[in-house]
């Protein structure tokens, strides 16, 4: 019961209802596309940059209540930041993601995103919650080829 | 349980599937999940295996294991023995002619993949036709995907109405002078819809195309008899029919294997090599490269004894009640709809529920002890088709009972809340 409580938290329920940036940037000079090959979520990423640093951001796709939220407090937390702030900012939510649940510490500049941390509970939705930030990643490289989870 | 108990007991109704005790023979299903009784709805992804199969596997590698077909010793004869049993049953099992028929593969996928390779190259070319339907597993599309880039054939399309059936006069527009193959699914697994085999295969054999079927979850719901339906080509898998993973069964007409080139070259499919030529080894042996899954042929053999000790009306009529109260029960939810509606279903139920998406619920359900598949179920044009990126699929076996799919609906009814 307490588990899935932490994954399905109040502010992951309401990014998933009412996502932030939830849009197109129509003269976005970043975008990446990102694919979870094993159940088909979908997000394209777009990033308007101004002196290295990102101006604005949002996103589009179709996923699970966790990716949606996910990619929503990502585009929330990123705008503003530089590109270096971002790639830091996407191998802390990693660890976070990835690491020992219990080891987790709170305050590692993660703010809002340690919502996110009951996600390491579920193995088989660590990929629902890291697809935005790998695209993000992958836009901000410019990579052509689009981003996935695998 | 009430329900289940009220309307199964054996003694008082003899015409009804006994489950409880069928549950019994079946050791997985007992144990918990998340502290809660398993309920296990993914069998169209894998079945659970009866005590029989298990014990079949243990016993080889305990007392009979050694290679096949090689040795004089004693335990190369027993094992030899044991394997050519195993295809002896399956055999009788499809119903199939003739004993070289039966070519024992990995799975429906190797299956597929083999005729695409074998009977594709040799006899498929540019310009040549090649027909499947909107509703296949991707491993039923791929491989002749790979087959067209070979050798610059196409690959058309059969579309579905909106239940999910096959349209068969669109089948009969597209059937042509160019076309020189046609593969369907028997059971769909994204959608449940049982196939009109035998009409199509009427219909391709008017024009002289041979047809292969993927029965890969026709296998567990419904007996199969190869000359009935009379096709050229009939793929399975071992472990969705309450047998090992890793062992599967390709029929294949003895007239067109015959005519085909192995797939595969090695061991055990030559009479003769030397560095300037070499004999293949007559059918299925042609086909059978390698050391193969000894353990999981003799396994797959156990499964089909076990299958054939149960009233196939029985399990009819059990998982025709199944799905008409999964039906009726899932309905009743709010939001909830179901994609898959054909007249002809097997046991499976593929949902979408508004605003919720299949992994949330797949997730939520998971925490109640009962086990769906949520995603695309490697079935993405069928996803497309219906305008969803992903639904949850509950697929049943004849060891599942009302009492777990009322378990289902309460699950459900969690999602509904946490999602409010």
């Amino acid at each position: 019961m307490s588990e899935l409580d932490d994954l399905y938290q109040e502010v992951i329920l309401d990014h998933n209802k009412s996502p932030r940036n939830f849009r197109a940037i129509a003269d976005a000079d970043h975008k990446a596309e990102g694919y979870n090959p094993l159940c088909g979520d979908q997000v394209t990423i777009y990033l308007k940059m101004e002196d290295g640093t990102i101006r604005d951001i949002s996103f589009q796709g179709s996923g699970c209540a966790i990716s949606k939220a996910s990619a929503s407090l990502m585009t929330a937390e990123l705008k503003g930041k530089t590109a270096a702030q971002a790639q830091r900012l996407f191998d802390s939510v990693h660890q976070m993601l990835t690491g020992e649940c219990d080891e987790r510490k709170e305050g590692q500049g993660l703010g809002k995103l340690t919502i996110l941390s009951g996600v390491c509970k579920f193995p088989a939705r660590v990929k629902c919650a890291s697809l935005a930030w790998h695209t993000v990643k992958s836009a901000l490289k410019g990579e052509g080829a689009p981003a996935t989870t695998e | 349980m009430k329900a289940a108990q009220d309307t199964q007991k054996p003694d008082l109704c003899p015409g009804l599937l006994d489950v409880e005790s069928i549950r019994k023979d079946f050791p997985l299903l007992a144990r918990k999940v998340h502290g809660k009784p398993l309920v296990y709805f993914d069998n169209g992804a894998t079945s659970q295996k009866p005590q029989a199969v298990i014990d079949a596997l243990k016993r080889y590698y305990t007392e009979e294991n050694s290679n096949i077909h090689r040795g004089v010793h004693y335990l190369s004869e027993l094992a030899t023995s044991l394997y050519e049993e195993a295809r002896k049953k399956l055999r009788r099992f499809v119903n199939a002619r003739r004993l070289e028929e039966i070519v024992f593969v990995r799975g429906t996928t190797e299956a597929i993949n083999l005729v695409a390779q074998s009977y594709g190259r040799k006899f498929l070319g540019a310009g040549d036709e090649i027909i499947v339907s909107a509703m296949e597993h991707h491993s039923n599309i791929v491989p002749w995907q790979m087959l067209c880039e070979q050798v610059g054939a196409r690959l058309r399309v059969i579309p579905i109405n909106h239940d999910g059936e096959l349209l068969l006069d669109e089948f009969r527009r597209l059937l042509n002078q160019r076309t020189k193959f046609v593969s369907l699914t028997h059971v769909s697994n994204a959608l449940g819809t049982v196939v009109p085999v035998k009409e199509v295969v009427k219909l391709a054999h008017a024009g002289g195309v041979p047809v292969l079927l993927d029965g890969a979850q026709a296998v567990p719901h419904l007996p199969v008899d190869v000359q009935e339906i009379d096709c050229d080509f009939y793929a399975f898998s071992g472990h969705k029919m309450f047998g090992p993973t890793g062992v599967g069964v390709l029929y294949g007409r003895a007239e067109l294997l015959d005519k085909m080139p192995p797939y595969q070259g090695g061991g055990d499919m030559i009479s003769l090599v030397t560095f300037e030529k070499t004999h293949y080894n007559v059918l299925p042996y042609k086909f059978e490269a390698g050391t193969p899954h000894i353990a999981g042929g003799i396994g797959l053999g156990a499964a089909v004894d076990y299958l054939a000790g149960l009233d196939w009306d029985q399990v009819a009529a059990h998982e025709r009640d199944l799905l008409e109260y999964a039906t009726q029960a899932i309905t009743k939810i709010d939001g909830l709809r179901i994609i898959g509606t054909a007249q002809e279903k097997a046991g499976v139920i593929s949902f979408v529920l508004d605003h919720v998406h299949a992994h949330d619920v797949g997730t939520i359900l998971d925490q109640e002890g009962v086990a769906v598949r949520a995603g695309h179920h490697c079935a993405m044009p069928v996803m497309q088709r219906f305008g969803v990126p992903a639904t949850t699929r509950a697929s049943f076996a004849f060891y599942n009972t009302r009492a777990e799919i009322d378990v289902l609906v309460g699950a459900l009814h969690r999602v509904l809340k946490v999602f409010g």
